[in-house]
């Protein structure tokens, strides 16, 4: 075994890298993908329900989605996974980050809708549309292109929060690491290379994300 | 007063071949120009002529790309050493940059203090002016612009017209040679625009303060000016008293755009 | 039921240490996120490339590590080289740097979103940058960031729940406790989330006084003493007529 007090140790970090890069394929990026098509369309589910719904069903989801929002995604895992034992962790980890960012994507939602022009609104009345009509061909299309950059941005949150799913047991890239330096007696190199990970997926993607919004804004 | 071809003057303001350009839009080309101690000078012209430009760059709010501006004979942001244009040092610019003053078209007083405190915060913390002295200084502008009861008002609680008041008393508590005037009604309804008008116009009659001034108000213009310059496409068409500027301009360009401003007949009736 | 409300009592003083871990772990994690947001913001901001360059990498460092990387990286790593911080500073680190810059692209912003007049005025004020920073620019960012500030508090409050994974024994350790004596709904929804809910509501309620009182000072809204009254003054509803309520 080398000298503990070693900075860095290059062999350490490949032998680091086959875990790492297998928590991130096949964890981290699965549940970022599968979550945020949840949230993507639990969201507009809360927000259709916030607008349109009859009043004790509207206003019991806006409650819930602010509950869950304005709750730890931890303690919803830890419940999630102890309430429904017999659903694998990995399953729990999914729908959980889908539902609580779902609660985000309502909000984008709403904003979303409310900056169609009331002059959109008025058209749709003057041409006698259904309300079905209005929505699916008028509202939801308009109100969706302003949300792609959110969305964007909230599936970045939530793959930089799939750590948080070691709480029940799941290896996925930041925990494999820190099995990974248990297992060596040395962390720096496996919790450095999760690190650089993340940091090599999510820049590249906000900074595509930033341009996408100036697109947009500049197509207002 | 000194009069643009009294040769004794001292300019206090001068652009040498003074240049500005945003990119590839040039705005100000090869201006020339100067204005004695004293002097009341108004720049007319149609918007995107420069005008605006040239009190920015004497607030250094901008640069310009090329060319000197001298402020009473010495270098306001570059100078030229060796033959080559370099820019002075950011203490040196402050110094001359204390003795002169500007009123914005939207005011730009600050939210976040009282109308006394607007006043009385370069004072304080610029000129080193105590604060009583600053306070009773900032009392007597308030008075001055019939706004005494006023001092411990919150900006956003007055209208557009005591906002501009108090941005002038604000300007005049810096005791700037220099008062640059930005279009200062433009903001204002038009029943108010008189008591601001008549402010400056006072100002003017009771100070020696050098006044640039850029406004659409004509008659105003004709009143307190020694001097017009007519702008155009970035450089200066015809300069000239105001009387011979607004009854008989020299330029085509002049007499059209004045005609388009004022209607036919019409000086400044507003 | 009653078992578990009784369970609960009896372990109270368990969760009341607890939760009071969580809201040191908030309050001090917010104070470290705050001051690093403040400096790097201004940083990010700043006209000098040699401030701004090092304050967005800095920035984007921390943003894009994961908080829980940055955790581990104090907890298990720094040892390795002999920093061996107490459990508490090691949350409250992780907490700060990892929000803090968050933060500090809500800071950055809200200084760039203060109107170019301005900044225009102190500087036909001959006002010096840091004169300018302090009394007029800041002030009126201030009241710009909190709404954005006050969200990312409640993020963190909900990002202290992982420090239990470092052994630290938060409001969230202490529900694992409690559902061993009593049951899961119980423990981790019924006491854990709604616990979690009223501390963010709390926190929101104190963030909009300061919100309120921000905007009270650069004149737009009630203050917050009128807020706060149980009888509208005349003058509460001539601000909030005028803000088309």
């Amino acid at each position: 075994m080398q000298d503990q007090r070693d900075l860095w140790d290059w062999e350490m970090f490949f032998r680091a890298l086959p875990p790492v890069l297998e928590g991130f394929l096949t964890v981290t990026l699965l549940v970022t993908v599968l979550g945020t098509a949840i949230a993507a369309v639990l969201g507009l589910v809360w927000a259709m329900l916030i607008r349109l719904a009859p009043q004790p069903v509207s206003g019991i989801v806006k409650w819930f989605v602010a509950f869950i929002r304005m709750t730890p995604i931890v303690v919803q895992l830890l419940f999630a996974y102890y309430a429904f034992l017999m659903v694998d962790a990995m399953t729990i980890g999914i729908v959980v980050f889908g539902i609580h960012y779902s609660t985000y994507m309502s909000e984008v939602y709403r904003a979303g809708i409310d900056a169609v022009p009331k002059g959109q609104w008025e058209a749709t009345t003057a041409l006698s549309m259904s309300t079905r009509r209005t929505w699916a061909a008028v509202v939801i299309p308009q109100a969706l292109r302003a949300t792609v950059p959110a969305l964007g941005n909230y599936a970045i949150s939530m793959f930089k929060d799939t750590p948080f799913l070691l709480v029940i047991g799941v290896v996925e890239m930041v925990n494999a690491a820190q099995i990974f330096g248990g297992n060596n007696f040395r962390y720096v190199e496996a919790i450095t290379l999760a690190g650089i990970i993340f940091l090599l997926a999510s820049y590249p993607t906000s900074v595509l994300i930033r341009r996408m919004e100036k697109r947009l804004a500049y197509a207002n | 007063m000194p009069t643009p071809t009294d040769p004794a003057a001292t300019p206090i303001i001068e652009f040498r071949d003074v240049e500005k350009r945003f990119g590839d839009n040039v705005v100000l080309k090869n201006l020339d120009f100067h204005v004695n101690r004293g002097e009341r000078v108004t720049l007319i012209g149609p918007s995107g002529s420069g005008k605006t430009t040239i009190l920015r760059l004497v607030m250094t709010l901008e640069e310009a790309t090329d060319g000197l501006i001298l402020i009473d004979g010495d270098p306001l942001t570059h100078r030229i050493v060796d033959g080559r244009r370099v820019r002075l040092s950011n203490r040196e610019i402050k110094r001359t940059r204390t003795r002169i003053g500007m009123v914005f078209q939207q005011f730009n007083l600050f939210p976040n203090m009282t109308v006394i405190q607007n006043i009385t915060e370069s004072p304080i913390h610029v000129l080193g002016q105590s604060k009583a002295e600053a306070t009773r200084r900032a009392r007597d502008l308030l008075h001055q612009v019939g706004l005494d009861d006023k001092a411990d008002a919150h900006p956003s609680s007055l209208s557009g017209g005591q906002q501009q008041r108090v941005a002038i008393a604000r300007a005049l508590a810096m005791d700037p040679e220099i008062l640059l005037l930005d279009e200062v009604t433009s903001a204002l309804d038009p029943e108010i625009v008189g008591e601001v008008l008549g402010i400056l116009r006072r100002i003017a009659e009771t100070t020696d303060i050098t006044m640039l001034i850029v406004t659409h108000e004509m008659q105003f213009a004709r009143d307190v000016s020694d001097r017009v310059l007519m702008f155009d496409g970035g450089s200066i068409v015809e300069d000239a008293d105001p009387d011979t500027m607004f009854t008989a301009p020299a330029h085509e360009r002049t007499r059209k755009f004045l005609k388009a401003v004022l209607g036919e007949g019409q000086i400044g009736t507003r | 039921m009653l078992e578990n409300i009784q369970a609960t009592v009896e372990a109270w003083p368990f969760l009341a240490r607890g939760l009071w871990v969580t809201i040191q772990l908030t309050v001090l994690g917010s104070a470290l996120a705050l001051v690093l947001a403040i400096i790097l913001g201004l940083m990010a901001g700043a006209p000098a490339r040699a401030l701004s360059v090092p304050g967005r990498i800095i920035i984007e460092f921390f943003r894009g590590t994961s908080l829980v990387v940055q955790l581990f990286f104090i907890f298990f790593v720094l040892p390795q080289f002999g920093i061996d911080l107490p459990g508490m500073v090691v949350g409250v680190l992780a907490l700060g740097l990892n929000y803090g810059a968050y933060a500090a692209e809500v800071v950055r912003g809200s200084i760039a979103s203060v109107p170019r007049g301005q900044w225009e005025a102190t500087t036909a004020l001959s006002m010096s940058p840091v004169h300018r920073m302090r009394r007029v620019i800041f002030p009126q960012a201030w009241a710009l960031m909190i709404p954005s500030l006050a969200s990312l508090m409640v993020h963190l409050l909900k990002g202290t729940a992982i420090v239990s994974v470092i052994l630290l024994q938060d409001f969230t350790f202490h529900l694992d406790q409690l559902r061993r004596v009593t049951d899961t709904t119980w423990a981790y929804a019924v006491v854990g989330l709604v616990g979690y809910f009223v501390l963010a509501l709390a926190l929101t309620l104190v963030m909009n006084a300061l919100e309120a009182r921000a905007k009270h000072r650069l004149g737009r809204g009630p203050s917050l003493r009128e807020i706060l009254s149980p009888t509208p003054t005349a003058k509460d509803s001539l601000s909030t007529a005028g803000r088309g309520f």
